[in-house]
């Protein structure tokens, strides 16, 4: 035991990340002395597809049905409600799940859905609507975060399956041949403003545009 | 003897009327074939009538009936779908009747701004009828074809 204590002689924990930082950029800038360039490359691309394959699946994961009723609050409010709506039992059998219509498809959009929605697992943690009262007193609010959406980019995820052009009104009721022809096809109206609550339960709707 | 004999005599009919019932399958246009203590199955759903066109009332007082599917309609303290409608100021976009005037009366007689908390609730009285085969036919006849039967003449 020659040496003397090595706490004396060893730097703080700050002073060695440093270092090391240094040590590890100052390799990183020099070139290969080791590796061929194909290796590299090769190496750099399989890399590559993994860990954007990986992400992908990752987030992918996230978009079902499945992972949105993990939690109890979306179990127990929001995917209850839904199970009695034609968009979860229908005639033909087509479901349209959670991220169908809560998030969009395309992917920017869907990236950005996806960071906002870290704001919901702050939520989830900190039990912002760990209750049915809870939710229920908050279901103004997240309804008309919903709602501003799909008004914002003009009912993109209804339109995702239903497509103005492919509508046959012929093959609709008389009502709704009517009103889907004077304020759908001209653009005056988007999907949302008249088809609210038809997925979930609706919030207390006075001052609402449209409802008493 | 004689009191006897008849006694004997009456329980034997309540027996024998017994058993015949009981084996007896009744069949009845409602029930069909099931037996009377049994569950049969039920009918299968019918569609709703979703033509939007007006029907004729039976008598004056009668709640017009609703001529179009109201599936997932919500009405509770929340909202309420119809009046997203049929509500006064509702009705220039949607050209749905409006509510009638009755409904904003509450029970003193006093008319409402709005819809009294009373006739708020639409299906209450509104129903929407089922497309079907009435299992029993109905001989309902409204007035105006009663008076014109009493008129002189109304026969012809």
């Amino acid at each position: 035991m020659n040496t003397a204590d090595p706490k004396a002689e060893r730097p703080g924990l700050v002073k060695r990340a440093w270092l090391f930082a240094v040590e590890l950029w100052a390799v990183l800038i020099g070139p290969s002395a080791v590796f061929a360039l194909g290796a590299l490359v090769l190496g750099g691309f399989t890399a590559g597809v993994i860990f954007w394959g990986g992400f992908n699946t990752a987030l992918e994961m996230t978009n079902t049905e499945t992972f949105c009723t993990s939690c109890h609050e979306m179990r127990d409010n929001v995917f209850a409600e839904l199970k009695s709506t034609v968009h979860f039992t229908n005639r033909s059998g087509v479901r349209a799940s959670c991220p169908d219509c809560h998030v969009p498809h395309n992917w920017t959009d869907k990236i950005a859905r996806k960071m906002q929605a870290s704001k919901e697992v702050w939520g989830h943690l900190f039990g912002f609507i760990d209750t049915r009262e809870k939710f229920v007193d908050k279901r103004l609010e997240l309804a008309l975060h919903e709602w501003a959406r799909f008004k914002a980019n003009d009912s993109l995820e209804c339109r995702n399956c239903h497509s103005a052009q492919s509508m046959d009104i012929t093959k609709q009721s008389p009502r709704a041949a009517v009103a889907h022809e004077r304020f759908l096809f001209t653009g005056e109206k988007t999907c949302i403003d008249c088809h609210k609550g038809i997925a979930h339960r609706l919030p207390d709707m006075r001052g609402i545009p449209g409802w008493q | 003897m004689i009191r006897q004999t008849a006694i004997i005599l009456l329980v034997a009919a309540i027996a024998a009327g017994t058993g015949t019932l009981a084996a007896k399958t009744l069949t009845s246009g409602l029930r069909g074939p099931t037996p009377l203590d049994d569950e049969g199955p039920a009918p299968p759903m019918t569609p709703t009538r979703n033509t939007s066109e007006k029907e004729v009332r039976n008598y004056p007082e009668q709640p017009p009936v609703i001529p179009h599917s109201i599936d997932g309609y919500q009405i509770d303290l929340n909202s309420n779908k119809c009046l997203s409608c049929h509500a006064r100021a509702r009705t220039g976009e949607s050209q749905a009747p409006m509510v009638s005037i009755t409904h904003f009366m509450d029970r003193d007689g006093q008319f409402l701004a709005s819809i009294s908390p009373r006739r708020f609730f639409c299906t209450e009285c509104h129903v929407p009828q089922s497309v079907t085969n009435p299992p029993i036919s109905n001989d309902f006849v409204d007035i105006d074809t009663l008076l014109s039967r009493a008129a002189p003449g109304g026969r012809r």
